[in-house]
C-alpha cells in the first residue's frame, strides 16, 4: 500500500476512536451536575406529549464502551490493523496458516512414512490405510464421483475395471496429482444432420444396440473420418486422450441416442482438478491406493 | 407545545398504503422463506422448476423481507413520525405519492426477474442495474420529501427518532450507488466495475450497513417514536441518545470486513473490521437501554397491552442480537461460526426478534390512528400473535444456534491420522432435524402475520367509532 493510503487508514482509524473517546467523557463528565434534576425533562415537547428525560449515562455502560476501545486500541497495537504497521506480535494469516499444516505434518509424519514405505498395490491390502485412504475420498472425490465411488453423468465410475487414462498405480496417481482434462470435439457443423445421425447409430451398433443397420454402415464411414484419431479404428479408445472405448457398454455421459447426439453435436469438456495443492504427496499416495483398491474389491475389502 | 396542526392536515393516505403493503409483503416474503426452509428439510420441493429452485427464491425471501416488509414499514412510520414530530404535513405529497408507487414497483420487479434467475450475484443488491437506477430515483425522492418536511418543521429541536431516519436515509443511498456501480451489457445483464477483494471488501460494506443502517438505524427511529408512545412515558436519556447516536453510525461504517475474515482480504482491514464491530457494542445497547428504561415506572402496562410487549421483546432481542454479532465478529469465534448455520439463527434473531417485532408493534399503534379507529378490532388477536411469534423466533434460532455449533464442530473434527471426521454429508444429514424444528419456527411466525392480516382488515372495516374527534392529535396509548 502506498504511503498516502497508509496515513489515511492510520488517521482515520484513530480519529474515530478518538472522537468516541471524546463524546463518551464530555458526556460523562456532566454527570453530577444532571443527576440532580433527572426527573425533570429537557423542556421539549413533540407531538403533543413526546419529551424526554436527561438520565445519566449509566456507569456499568460507560465502562464496557471504554473496555472495548481499550481493547481495539490494544489489539491494533499487537496486530496488523493501523495501514502498513504490521504490529507487535508481526502475524499474518499466511504464517499461521503454514506454521499449522507444518505442525500437524509433523504430528502424522509416523503413520505417513510407515504408508510410504509400501508400494500402491500392498498399501491397498492394509487395513488402516484403506480407512485413511476413505476418510480422505469422503471428504475429497465423493462429491463429484459419489459417496459410492459409482459416479455420476460426467463423472466415471471409479469401482468397475472401465479406464479412461487406465487403471496402473501411476495412471490413478498423475489422474489425481496433476487431474485430466478431456475434451470432445463439436462435431455438429460439419457432420450435419444426416451424418450426425448415422454416427449417433454406428456408436450405438459398436456398443451392441440394435440399429437400423443400413444408417450404421453410413455412420462407419464419417467414423473413419472424423472420430478414429481419438477412439481408435476400431472404437476402442485411447487413454493417451482420454478417449472412451465406445465398443462396451460404459458410458460417461449416456448411451441413449439422445445422450450421444448431445455429446456428438455439442461435445463435451471433462475436467478432473489437480489435487498437487490440495493434499500433500504422502495422502496422495494413500488415495491412490484407496482408489486402486475399489477395482480390485477382493483384495481391497 | 401549542398550535399543532389538525390530524386533518396530516398526509395519512401515503402512511395508510406504507402500512398495509407491510403486511402484504410480510406475508409474502415469510411465506417464500417458510418455502424455502421446507426445500432444506425436504430438497423434492423444488419439483425441479428452476424458477422454484432453493438459489432463485432464496435471493426473493431477501429481498421481499428486508426491502419489501422492512422497507415499506419505514417509508410508513418515517412519514409519519416526521411529520407527528415537526408539526407540519408532508412536503411534496405528490413525490410522497411517486415514492409509495414506485417501491411497489421496484418490488414487482424484483419478484418477476430474481425467479427468472436474471440477478447481480451480489448478497442483498442482487437486482440488476435498470431496477437499481429506479432504486436510486425513488430514494431521492424520499430523502426530498423526508429532508424538506424536516426543514419545514414548526418546533426548534429534532426529535431524535428523525436523527435516526435521517443517518438512514442519506447511508442507503451512498452505500446502494456505490456498490451497484457497474457497465450494462444489456437489460438484464451488467458487470460490476469492481472486481476480486476490492468488490468482496464494497460488497460486505454494503452488506453489513444494510444490517448497520436499513435494519438497524431505521428502527431505532421507529423504537424511539413509539415505545415513549405506548408506554406513556418521556425517553429515559436525551444525553444518551446523543452519545449512542454517533457512536453507532460511526463505527458501524467499518465492520464490513467481518465478513471476510481469514479470506484473501488483506490482515489489517480484517483487524479493523474485528476491532470496530466490538467497539459496537455498547453504541448499540445504547438504544436497548433507552427504551427500555424509557418503561421504568410503567411496567405493569405489559400485563394489559400487547402491543407494548411486541415492543420490550424486540428490545430484548436487539440487545441479544448486538451481543451476539460483535462476538461473532471475533476472529477465533468466527473460524468457527463462519459458513455454518449459525449465522442464519443470529440473522433472524435481529430479523425476526428485533425488525419484525418492532414493526408488528408500530403498525398496531398505527393502524387505529391512521384510519380513525378507537383501537385495534382485537386486543387479543394482538396477544395470540404476540405469543405465537415468540414461540416461532425462540423455535428458529435455538435450532439454528445448535445446528450451527454442530455444523462448525462437525468440520473441523480430525482423526487420528490428521483426516477430517465427518464428509459434508455427514453433517449436512445430522442437520435434517434441525431444519424441521426451524420449518415448524417460521411456520408459527407466518401464522401470527396472518392473524394480524385479519385483526388489521376487521379494524378497517369496521364502523368508524371515532369521528370528529381527529382534531386532537394527542395519543392516547390505549389498546383496547
Amino acid at each position: 500500500m502506498s504511503s498516502g493510503w497508509n496515513w489515511f487508514i492510520v488517521i482515520i482509524t484513530l480519529f474515530n476512536i478518538a472522537a468516541v473517546w471524546w463524546l463518551l467523557r464530555h458526556y460523562a463528565k456532566r454527570r453530577k451536575a444532571a443527576s440532580k434534576d433527572s426527573s425533570d425533562t429537557t423542556g421539549h415537547v413533540w407531538d403533543g406529549d413526546l419529551c424526554e428525560y436527561n438520565n445519566p449515562l449509566p456507569r456499568w455502560w460507560m465502562v464496557l464502551f471504554f473496555i472495548t476501545v481499550i481493547f481495539a486500541l490494544i489489539y491494533l497495537a499487537l496486530y496488523p490493523g493501523l495501514g502498513r504497521f504490521v504490529g507487535l506480535y508481526k502475524w499474518d494469516q499466511e504464517s499461521q496458516y503454514e506454521n499449522e499444516v507444518e505442525q500437524m505434518e509433523a504430528r502424522y509424519a509416523d503413520i505417513y512414512n510407515r504408508f510410504n514405505k509400501l508400494d500402491v498395490a500392498a498399501l491397498a491390502q492394509d487395513d488402516e490405510a484403506m480407512k485413511t485412504g476413505h476418510r480422505l475420498y469422503v471428504n475429497n472425490c465423493a462429491t463429484c464421483h459419489g459417496s459410492d465411488a459409482r459416479g455420476a453423468p460426467g463423472f466415471p465410475n471409479l469401482r468397475d475395471s472401465e479406464w479412461l487414462y487406465g487403471g496402473t498405480p501411476e495412471a490413478i496417481r498423475q489422474s489425481i496429482t496433476n487431474g485430466r482434462t478431456g475434451i470432445m470435439t463439436a462435431w455438429g457443423a460439419i457432420l450435419g444432420e444426416d451424418g450426425i445421425k448415422s454416427v449417433v447409430a454406428y456408436v450405438q451398433q459398436m456398443s451392441g444396440q440394435s440399429v437400423d443397420s443400413e444408417l450404421a454402415a453410413a455412420g462407419q464411414k464419417q467414423f473413419a473420418t472424423y472420430c478414429f484419431a481419438c477412439h481408435g479404428a476400431d472404437g476402442k479408445g485411447n487413454p493417451l486422450f482420454g478417449a472412451p472405448d465406445l465398443t462396451n457398454d460404459i458410458w460417461l455421459y449416456g448411451g441413449s441416442t439422445e445422450a450421444i447426439t448431445e455429446t456428438v453435436v455439442n461435445g463435451r469438456n471433462g475436467k478432473m482438478p489437480a489435487h498437487k495443492d490440495l493434499l500433500n504427496s504422502d495422502k496422495i499416495h494413500v488415495l491412490t491406493a484407496y482408489i486402486y483398491s475399489l477395482s480390485h474389491q477382493s483384495a481391497g475389502q | 407545545m401549542t398550535a399543532t396542526p389538525s390530524t386533518a392536515s396530516y398526509n395519512y393516505k401515503v402512511v395508510q398504503q406504507f402500512s398495509i403493503m407491510t403486511v402484504v409483503w410480510g406475508i409474502v416474503g415469510m411465506a417464500v422463506g417458510l418455502l424455502i426452509a421446507a426445500q432444506l428439510a425436504w430438497p423434492l420441493l423444488n419439483f425441479d422448476i428452476a424458477w422454484l429452485s432453493y438459489g432463485r427464491l432464496r435471493p426473493l425471501h431477501t429481498n421481499a423481507v428486508i426491502f419489501a416488509f422492512g422497507g415499506c414499514a419505514l417509508f410508513a412510520t418515517s412519514y409519519f413520525i416526521v411529520q407527528r414530530t415537526c408539526q407540519v404535513p408532508l412536503a411534496f405529497p405528490k413525490l410522497a405519492a411517486f415514492t409509495f408507487w414506485g417501491w411497489q414497483l421496484v418490488i414487482l420487479l424484483a419478484a418477476i426477474t430474481l425467479p427468472l434467475g436474471i440477478t447481480q450475484s451480489k448478497e442483498y443488491a442482487e437486482l440488476e442495474w435498470p431496477i437499481d437506477l429506479l432504486i436510486t430515483i425513488v430514494w431521492v425522492s424520499y430523502a426530498v420529501v423526508y429532508f424538506t418536511t424536516i426543514a419545514r418543521r414548526k418546533v426548534k429541536h429534532i426529535y431524535v427518532a428523525n436523527w435516526f431516519f435521517a443517518a438512514y436515509i442519506l447511508t442507503i443511498a451512498v452505500l446502494h450507488i456505490f456498490n451497484n456501480l457497474s457497465i450494462p451489457v444489456s437489460l438484464t445483464k451488467s458487470y460490476v466495475i469492481w472486481s476480486g477483494t476490492v468488490d468482496a471488501m464494497v460488497q460486505w460494506w454494503y452488506g453489513h450497513n444494510a444490517v448497520g443502517f436499513f435494519l438497524t438505524a431505521g428502527f431505532l427511529g421507529i423504537m424511539y417514536y413509539f415505545v415513549p408512545k405506548q408506554a406513556d412515558r418521556p425517553i429515559y436519556s436525551y444525553r444518551l441518545s446523543i452519545v449512542h447516536f454517533w457512536a453507532l453510525i460511526s463505527i458501524y461504517m467499518w465492520a464490513g470486513p467481518h465478513h471476510l475474515h481469514y479470506t484473501a482480504l488483506p490482515d489489517w482491514a480484517q483487524s479493523l473490521g474485528m476491532v470496530f464491530s466490538l467497539m459496537l457494542l455498547a453504541p448499540s445497547w445504547g438504544g436497548m437501554i433507552n427504551g427500555i428504561m424509557t418503561l421504568s415506572g410503567a411496567w405493569h402496562k405489559l400485563r394489559t397491552d400487547p402491543i407494548l410487549k411486541f415492543l420490550i421483546v424486540s428490545l430484548s432481542f436487539y440487545g441479544m442480537s448486538t451481543f451476539e454479532g460483535p462476538m461473532m465478529s471475533i476472529k477465533t469465534v468466527n473460524a468457527l461460526s463462519h459458513y455454518t448455520d449459525w449465522t442464519i439463527g443470529h440473522v433472524h434473531s435481529g430479523a425476526l426478534g428485533w425488525v419484525a417485532f418492532i414493526t408488528i408493534g408500530a403498525i398496531y399503534a398505527l393502524i387505529p390512528k391512521l384510519f380513525d379507529k378507537a383501537a385495534m378490532y382485537s386486543s387479543k388477536l394482538i396477544d395470540i400473535h404476540f405469543w405465537i411469534a415468540t414461540v416461532g423466533v425462540v423455535l428458529y434460532i435455538c435450532s439454528m444456534w445448535a445446528a450451527g455449533v454442530m455444523q462448525g464442530l462437525m468440520w473441523r473434527a480430525v482423526n487420528d491420522d490428521g483426516t477430517l471426521t465427518y464428509s459434508f454429508v455427514e453433517a449436512l444429514h445430522s442437520t435434517y432435524p434441525y431444519y424441521v424444528v426451524r420449518f415448524i419456527g417460521g411456520l408459527l411466525f407466518l401464522s401470527g402475520m396472518l392473524i394480524m392480516a385479519y385483526n388489521i382488515y376487521k379494524t378497517i372495516s369496521s364502523k368508524p367509532t371515532v369521528t370528529g374527534n381527529s382534531v386532537q392529535p394527542a395519543y392516547t396509548g390505549e389498546s383496547a
